[in-house]
Formats: structure tokens, sequence, C-alpha cells
């Protein structure tokens, strides 16, 4: 009797495992934005605004569900191609720091937020979904959408939408118009520049 | 020339000046002579920046130091009461609006917000009706009149106010009308709008510096920001999905499926 629940035992943890580890897109969403919530709201670092802190949630809660070449790659556009591995790797480093840095200015106001996970739709003629969330707590509830994709079989987000605006795609004009006056490196400097001058008023 | 009428004629004047400007810059045949890629959605662009320039002077000179000032001498107490009074006569509008978008449902939710919070919230002060999952939902009239189907049309910064279009700038007249006129008596119009600038700006300040920080070009990221949120807005939260473009890898990118 015995041994036959615990053979029941092993093979429902057996089944469980393939199925956690291909979450869909709406459970992956609600878990990463409950973990990182749950550490802005509790870690005084955070809500003080240090980025140094905020950098460190992201890499370890975020980052491994987001595909960051991707993002960086459709930012860019077509020049994309052009770019060696070395301003492809500046790129990818310099967007980065300036999506972190928008993303901690949004975590040090939360404070009793809570993310309710409202919709998930797939995109017309893609493999692609949108998972739709709102942040509520005090005042207006905020939209907070994710659009992810399938890479190797693992979900994985590749923008995000805050009220209403789709960051990667807003992006996407604004890298133009620096690809226009200074191609690849052009824009890696404005980068550059940007990120330092926003560190430097900050602190 | 009562106080009340003056803030809504200014408004009309200024939205009228911008209009007038803005059509005149746009004669046959001017091209926009900046280097920037023309936006279709932009037409006045040169215009538009001209007007946002001063609008960044004017606020730096004067409206966020005095912002600065406000948040840093008013308890957060007062400054979250202050909103939320303006935030009440706002809703009121608001649940107008739901109704005439024909959205009946969260129209009387709005409703019952605006009841809670004006006979359990002190006429407004305090926010109890979101404690009872009856949150802010703001609609104003430039939203209608998308939802009635009349596009954005060009955008537009107007003098002072900011990013808009000639759709939301025609809704706003009818907005601060309508925010304005049933609960502020004429010798208090002026401190009360002024009081309500600053307390918005106040709560704008930490986005308005991290917007400095993460654009290139401030004029066309709060622009493009601005058309992309209406939009949403329009179709609540809900506009027909894109596909989203990455074209641009060396191969094609692998998927599953």
């Amino acid at each position: 009797m015995l041994k036959k629940l615990l053979a029941a035992a092993c093979l429902g943890l057996m089944l469980s495992v393939p199925v956690l580890a291909q979450a869909g897109p709406d459970a992956l969403v609600k878990r990463i934005s409950s973990e990182v919530i749950d550490t802005a709201k509790t870690d005084p670092a955070i809500q003080a605004g240090n980025i140094d802190k905020v950098i460190a949630l992201v890499d370890a809660k975020v980052m491994p569900s987001v595909n960051f070449e991707v993002m960086t790659r459709s930012a860019v556009g077509p020049q994309w191609r052009q770019a060696s591995a070395d301003q492809r790797g500046k790129l990818q480093a310099e967007f980065k720091t300036l999506l972190v840095r928008v993303y901690s200015g949004a975590l040090t106001q939360i404070k009793d937020q809570t993310v309710e996970i409202t919709k998930t739709q797939p995109v017309p003629q893609s493999t692609q979904v949108v998972v739709q969330s709102e942040v509520r707590g005090k005042g207006e509830p905020i939209k907070l959408d994710y659009r992810l994709d399938q890479y190797d079989g693992a979900w994985k987000i590749i923008d995000v939408n805050v009220g209403g605006i789709w960051l990667v795609t807003s992006y996407r004009s604004q890298f133009a118009t620096e690809l226009g006056k200074g191609g690849i490196d052009g824009l890696i400097g404005a980068l550059v520049e940007r990120n330092k001058a926003a560190a430097s008023g900050k602190s | 020339m009562s106080p009340r009428r003056l803030p809504w004629r200014v408004l009309l004047a200024a939205a009228a000046l911008a209009f007038a400007s803005g059509c005149a810059t746009v004669a046959p045949g001017s091209a926009p002579a900046t280097a920037q890629a023309a936006n279709p959605a932009d037409p006045w662009e040169n215009w538009n920046r001209k007007v946002f320039a001063f609008n960044e002077a004017i606020d730096e000179a004067v409206l966020k130091p005095v912002a600065q000032a406000y948040r840093d001498v008013v308890p957060q107490m007062v400054r979250t009461g202050v909103g939320n009074f303006f935030g009440n006569i706002g809703d009121v509008w608001s649940a107008a609006n739901h109704f005439l978008q024909g959205k009946v449902g969260s129209g009387f939710e709005m409703g019952m917000r605006v009841l809670t919070n004006t006979l359990f919230g002190l006429g407004g002060v305090l926010d109890p009706a979101t404690e009872m999952r009856l949150p802010r939902r703001s609609e104003d009239f430039g939203q209608t009149l998308g939802v009635w189907g009349l596009p954005a049309g060009p955008y537009i910064v107007l003098p002072l106010l900011g990013p808009s279009s000639v759709r939301d700038t025609a809704g706003l007249p009818l907005d601060r009308y309508a925010t304005m006129s049933s609960h502020v008596v004429d010798a208090e119009a002026w401190s009360m709008s002024v009081l309500q600038i600053v307390n918005v700006r106040a709560e704008l300040l930490a986005t308005t510096q991290l917007l400095s920080d993460v654009s290139l070009d401030k004029y066309s990221f709060l622009r493009d920001g601005y058309l992309s949120r209406r939009r949403d807005q329009v179709y609540d939260g809900a506009p027909p999905l894109e596909k989203f473009e990455d074209e641009f890898a060396d191969e094609p990118p692998k998927k599953g499926n």
C-alpha cells in the first residue's frame, strides 16, 4: 500500500517537472512580477532608489526570462546586421542600463501594490503572446503588459508596455534618429552620454 | 469678466493660437528644417518644438521650483488629500464620459466611487472607494471623441498645457468647464487652479526627471509616448495588437511552434 503510494507520488513528481519547465507565459509573468514586487516592497535600499540594488534584482529575477538580444536588435533595426560583435555587446549593455533606470523609477514607487494578470492574448500572425496585467494600489491602476515569444521552447519577454507605451517600440524611433546622424557608433556614443548624465544627476 | 470664466478663456485663446500658428507653418511646400525623420503624425513638428522649448523654459524657471518647494514643505498626507479632492471632482466628469462612451457598468462604478468618497471621505479628501475596489478609471472628453470615431489628428504641443492632439484639444474646453464650474466659487477660482496645477506638477516631479534621464530626444519620446498612450486609452487598454518587428537577426530567429 505504502509502496504504491510512494510510486504514485514519484510518478506525480516526474510528470510535474516538465510541466513546470514549460510554464505558460501568464504563469511566468505572474511569478516574476510577484517576486520582484515582494522584494521591492521589503528592501529599503530599493525604495531609496539605489540603482545597484535594482540592477542586482533585475539580473537575478528578470533577466533569465528576458531575451535581451531580441530587445536590442529590434530597437536598433536593420543596421544591427552590420554591427560587429563588440558593437552589439556595447549596445546591449548601454540599452540595459537605460531600461533598468526606467524600471528602478517604477520600483521605487511600489509600496502596497499588487499585480493582477487580466488577460493573455495571442498576437495575430505570429507565435507571440501579450500578457496583460494591472498594478493596483493607491491611485489609478497602472497597466503593465508583457510581450513574450518562444525561443528554443522557453517563453521569453521581448517588450514591456507601461501605461499604454511599448518600451522597445518607443526606443526604435529614438535610436533611428541617432543612427541616421552617426551610425552604430553614434548611437553607442549617445547612449553612453545619456547614461553618464543620468548617473551623475542622481548621485 | 468673472475670474471663473478667465481660465477657460485663456485656454481657448491658447488653443486657438497654437492651432492657427500650427496651420500657418504647414503652408504648401514647407518642409521640416530639422534633420529628424518626418513623422506623419506630427506635421507641425517645427512649430511644436518651439512651443515645447518655451514650455520647458517656463517649467524650469517657475513651475518646477514651485512644485519642488511645495513638495518639500507640504506633508505627503496633505498633498494626497489635495490630489484626492481634485481627483474626486474629476471623477464626476469621468463618470459622465463613461456613460457617453456607452460603458454603463463602469459609469455606475465611477458614480458609486464619487458618492462614496464625497459622503465617507470628507467631501473627497480621503479615498475610501479605492479600498472598496472602486479604483479611479479616468476618462476625458478627448477619449470620448476617440471612442465615437474621431481620429486623433496631428500632434500639437499647447502653450503651457503641453502634449495634445487636434482631437484632444477640441475636448479640452469642455473638460475644463465641467471640472471647474460646479465646485469652485468665483473668488477662489484662481487660487484653486494654482493649487491644482502645483499639486499635479509635484506628483509628476519624479516622472519628468525620469523622462529626461532615459530619452535620447525628449521631444519625440514624449510625443510618441503621448500618442500611443492616448490610443491605448481610447481602446480601453486593449488596442489591436501589432506584430513586433524582429527581422534583423543574422539568420531567421529560431522559434518554438
